[in-house]
């Protein structure tokens, strides 16, 4: 009959609305269901996992050593031009001429964090840091130079 | 006791015997005036930030709270920004009608405030003809939004008006026949002799379920009337981007906005004076010590109480419901909302002349 | 009536939709003609998000050009990097190891349901309705955490390389997805409480934007969109890759073509979704994680195709070789441009309003649609 199902209709639509409306007021009386993260005001707790990829660095130890020798398989690896490896030629002990690293001149604004120059490294000398606050006020400051000034290769990396 | 009424009665009664009559008048009405302002921007502040700790608790977030003590300011700010904020007026507009539509939207709002009575005899204006005066006047809402539509130049805002030119004189047919239905048991258009005549009892309580649904009708219709979601078609953010506000802009817009948010109060106060008992505290029959407690309660936080509730009411369905579609929103008026409102009407004549009311 | 619609008369306007509007969820431009509010045509114009990845890809080698990938459909970046290590390793030849292969089927279906997720609160937003955005992305952020805890980032992981996976999975990832697991199967009701019981929102979907099977396949239409107009064209069923052909789960098939049809696909997706992940997470073989390939890649000469099932529908990548260390041509099939030649179809006589929801349901990302 029409005006059974006209009614059935309304009564059923209104519980479907009632039911949506249950759902919402539950979450605004729970507010410890609440998952928003005050971020700038957490920053001291924020846990980044160890895999996070912020930016490429270049491990330095106690004695301003690292581990890259120059080899430039992360410049090959990577896709964007991102790393530019500057060599020079160092005096061994021995009086044998050897390769070193000069400059590893990592360009962060080209960088799209992909992790193939980690992968690439032979020695592990670079590896992804954690940081992810990159914004600067000049794109000038995002080029930068990996290794430590005075630094050098530690002893027995070939 | 300190209460609205006996603080106007005071200066009413200081001015009448500082000024001559006309001189009288005239500063009350400059009184009435600052204290409209007052309540606006008040309201504006309060119902700005209201609406967002809802929806934000409602979305499981937090909501603003960085300025002031739990972000309770960020309207302030808002505000602020708004009105630093340059106000311009998109080439091939038409200027005068551009810049002339978000005041009538505010003046309309005004004047809605007249016949409302706030607390026990605080009322601006005591209208013989309460009812029909809001009813009428809230129609010249939708001339503002048609001419700020037109005026704009931009055919997202023109078709936001003309959907909410249908919407609203659709939607006006059955808040008025809902209204009625109070009219018809209290026998009077006078807001303050419906507010007397519930108190014995609100008309939600005391006339059985024909009054429930016409309160149902009239929130459902106010709240098409007032363009809020899930009838916001007028603005259908998704749709229209912003619909007839589109071109608006700093201070001109601030004032769709708090015209929308003071519309949306008056309908919620006149449904708490129709429905809810107004200033009226809550009664039960015979507790006398009940009522009592009640009464101590000021009849100013009643008012505000129910018309807050109501203000939720509306606020939790834009943050639970989509939007409809325009010809379903017509469709829910011609087809359910009207004809159920009018063999409602029918209904609540009948009990009214066999008295079966409380 | 029918006649009319689709020839421009008097009376008809002509609105741009886009590339700025917020129901585009992108730099998608559609000029649309409507009349009153009956939409009688349209068209979209893309071009806005171009970045040739194609032309980029022919100078990358193979071991780089997959990361330029995820920047085409981020939203499931797993499975197009998934697609392109496929077809690399199709040309090398090589065996990947069970334990990658698992890893992959587990990284792929967690970012369908990601995927899915925005979806649906995209889709409820389009409609009006701002709440579920919100609620999608509390389960949403969880896979996002998985993700970032094993692949080292949140969208655009790069972590498919020819051969198998670029790192193991992190000791946590198996507790933490079945957690995730926990916590969907609890909030996955309020979906149905929230969105799709919705007398509004069934309204809005059912019987609008009507897709004939027959239209969906000449237009090329796959994933969901196709699926809800009944074609079958699961490609992780029709052509499994991987371990698909041993896992079990169903090919959702739903035979409305309408908007609702399409949005059920989606959500119970969703649901086949967490069988598969539910059937692999307690038997993740023990092994290697990536089988050994060459420093360099270098493809015999030929031509190479490869399919998967991305979270929109079929991807493809056809790779040339001449037998270099770079593709001398590279193809994308993406789902979302032909899903797109399709909606001129489906909206023409409806409102203005059923082009957001139909936009809505056919889930377009612009980037994946320009390349």
């Amino acid at each position: 009959m029409f005006i059974v199902k006209y009614i059935k209709e309304v009564f059923s639509g209104l519980k479907s609305l009632a039911i949506g409306l249950r759902l919402t007021l539950y979450y605004f009386t729970h507010h410890k269901e609440i998952i928003t993260q005050q971020y700038p005001d957490n920053r001291e707790t924020l846990n980044l996992p160890e895999r996070f990829k912020g930016e490429v660095v270049m491990l330095h130890d106690e004695n301003n050593e690292h581990a890259c020798t120059g080899c430039t398989a992360c410049e090959l690896a990577c896709p964007n031009g991102t790393i530019k490896i500057i060599t020079k030629f160092d005096i061994a002990t021995d009086g044998k001429k050897k390769k070193a690293l000069d400059k590893f001149v990592y360009h962060l604004e080209l960088c799209t964090m992909c992790n193939l120059c980690i992968v690439a490294c032979p020695t592990d000398a670079i590896k992804m840091a954690q940081t992810f606050e990159h914004s600067v006020y000049d794109r000038s400051e995002l080029t930068k130079i990996l290794n430590k000034p005075g630094s050098e290769i530690r002893e027995g990396v070939e | 006791m300190w209460s609205f009424s006996n603080i106007s009665k005071f200066i009413d009664n200081w001015l009448r015997a500082t000024f001559n009559p006309i001189w009288t008048m005239v500063i009350e009405m400059v009184i009435a005036g600052v204290c409209v302002i007052g309540l606006f921007a008040i309201l504006g502040l309060v119902l700005v930030i209201m609406e967002r700790k809802v929806s934000a608790w409602m979305q499981i977030r937090l909501g603003p709270n960085r300025v002031g003590p739990k972000g309770m300011l960020q309207s302030l700010a808002d505000t602020v920004k708004l009105l630093v904020k340059e106000g311009m007026t998109p080439a091939g507009a038409d200027k005068f009608l551009f810049n002339l539509a978000p005041f009538i939207a505010m003046m309309v709002a005004m004047l809605l405030m007249a016949p409302i009575a706030f607390a026990k005899d605080f009322q601006m204006w005591d209208l013989n003809i309460g009812v029909l005066y809001v009813s009428a006047v809230s129609s010249i809402m939708v001339i503002s939004i048609l001419i700020a539509g037109w005026a704009s130049n931009n055919k997202y805002s023109l078709m936001g008006a003309m959907r909410s030119g249908a919407q609203i004189v659709s939607y006006e047919l059955s808040a008025g026949l809902s209204i009625l239905s109070i009219v018809v048991l209290s026998g009077s258009l006078n807001l303050n002799d419906i507010i007397q005549s519930q108190a014995d009892g609100w008309w939600i309580f005391k006339g059985h379920i024909p009054v429930i649904i016409a309160f149902i009708i009239f929130i459902i219709a106010v709240t098409a009337e007032t363009n809020r979601a899930p009838f916001d078609l007028a603005e259908a953010e998704s749709e229209l981007t912003a619909g007839f506000h589109t071109e608006y802009s700093g201070m001109k817009f601030a004032l769709f906005f708090l015209a929308e948010y003071v519309n949306v109060f008056i309908v919620c106060a006149i449904g708490a004076t129709l429905f809810l008992g107004g200033w009226m505290p809550f009664h039960i029959g015979h507790w006398q010590g009940f009522n009592h407690v009640m009464d101590y309660i000021p009849s100013s936080i009643w008012f505000f109480g129910k018309t807050f509730f109501l203000i939720f009411l509306i606020m939790w369905f834009r943050w639970t419901f989509p939007r409809l579609r325009i010809d379903q929103l017509l469709n829910l008026e011609w087809r359910y909302l009207l004809p159920i409102s009018m063999f409602n009407i029918l209904l609540v004549t009948l009990m009214a002349i066999l008295g079966w009311h409380f | 009536m029918i006649e009319e619609i689709g020839r421009t008369t008097e009376g008809d306007v002509m609105i741009n939709v886009g590339p700025q509007h917020p129901a585009t969820h992108g730099v998608l431009h559609l000029v649309i003609t409507i009349n009153g509010e009956t939409i009688k045509k349209v068209e979209p114009h893309l071009g806005f998000i171009h970045r040739s990845i194609e032309k980029m890809c022919e100078s990358l080698s193979y071991r780089q050009f997959i990361y330029v990938t995820s920047r085409m459909d981020y939203l499931s970046s797993h499975i197009n990097n998934h697609a392109c290590a496929l077809c690399v390793e199709k040309g090398l030849q090589v065996e990947i190891p069970s334990r990658a292969q698992v890893i992959r089927v587990l990284m792929d279906e967690l970012t369908r349901i990601a995927s899915h997720e925005l979806w649906w609160g995209a889709m409820a937003m389009d409609l009006g309705a701002f709440t579920p955005f919100f609620h999608a992305f509390r389960e949403r952020e969880s896979i996002n955490d998985i993700m970032e805890e094993t692949c080292g980032a949140r969208l655009t992981m790069n972590y498919m390389v020819p051969g198998g996976v670029m790192q193991d999975i992190h000791p946590n990832f198996q507790r933490r997805v079945k957690d995730f697991i926990r916590l969907y199967k609890s909030k996955v009701n309020e979906y149905d409480e929230l969105v799709t019981g919705n007398i509004i929102f069934q309204n809005r979907m059912k019987g609008v934007g009507y897709l004939s099977p027959e239209d969906a396949i000449s237009y090329g239409c796959t994933g969901p969109p196709a699926r809800g107009s009944g074609v079958s064209c699961d490609i992780r069923k029709l052509y499994p890759y991987e371990i698909y052909d041993q896992l079990e789960f169903d090919e959702i098939l739903e035979t409305g073509g309408d908007s609702f049809a399409r949005y059920m696909v989606r959500v119970r997706e969703m649901n086949q979704s967490i069988r598969i992940i539910e059937q692999l997470i307690d038997n993740i073989p023990e092994g290697d994680f990536q089988a050994k390939t060459k420093a360099v890649l270098k493809l015999p000469k030929g031509e190479f195709y490869q399919r998967v099932e991305t979270a929109r529908g079929e991807f493809g990548v056809y790779i040339v070789s001449e037998g270099g260390t770079t593709p001398y041509r590279i193809k994308f099939r993406s789902p979302g441009f032909s899903n797109l030649s399709a909606l001129d179809h489906m909206v023409r006589g409806s409102k203005l309003g059923d082009l957001v929801a139909m936009m809505g349901t056919l889930d377009l990302v612009i980037p994946d649609i320009d390349r």
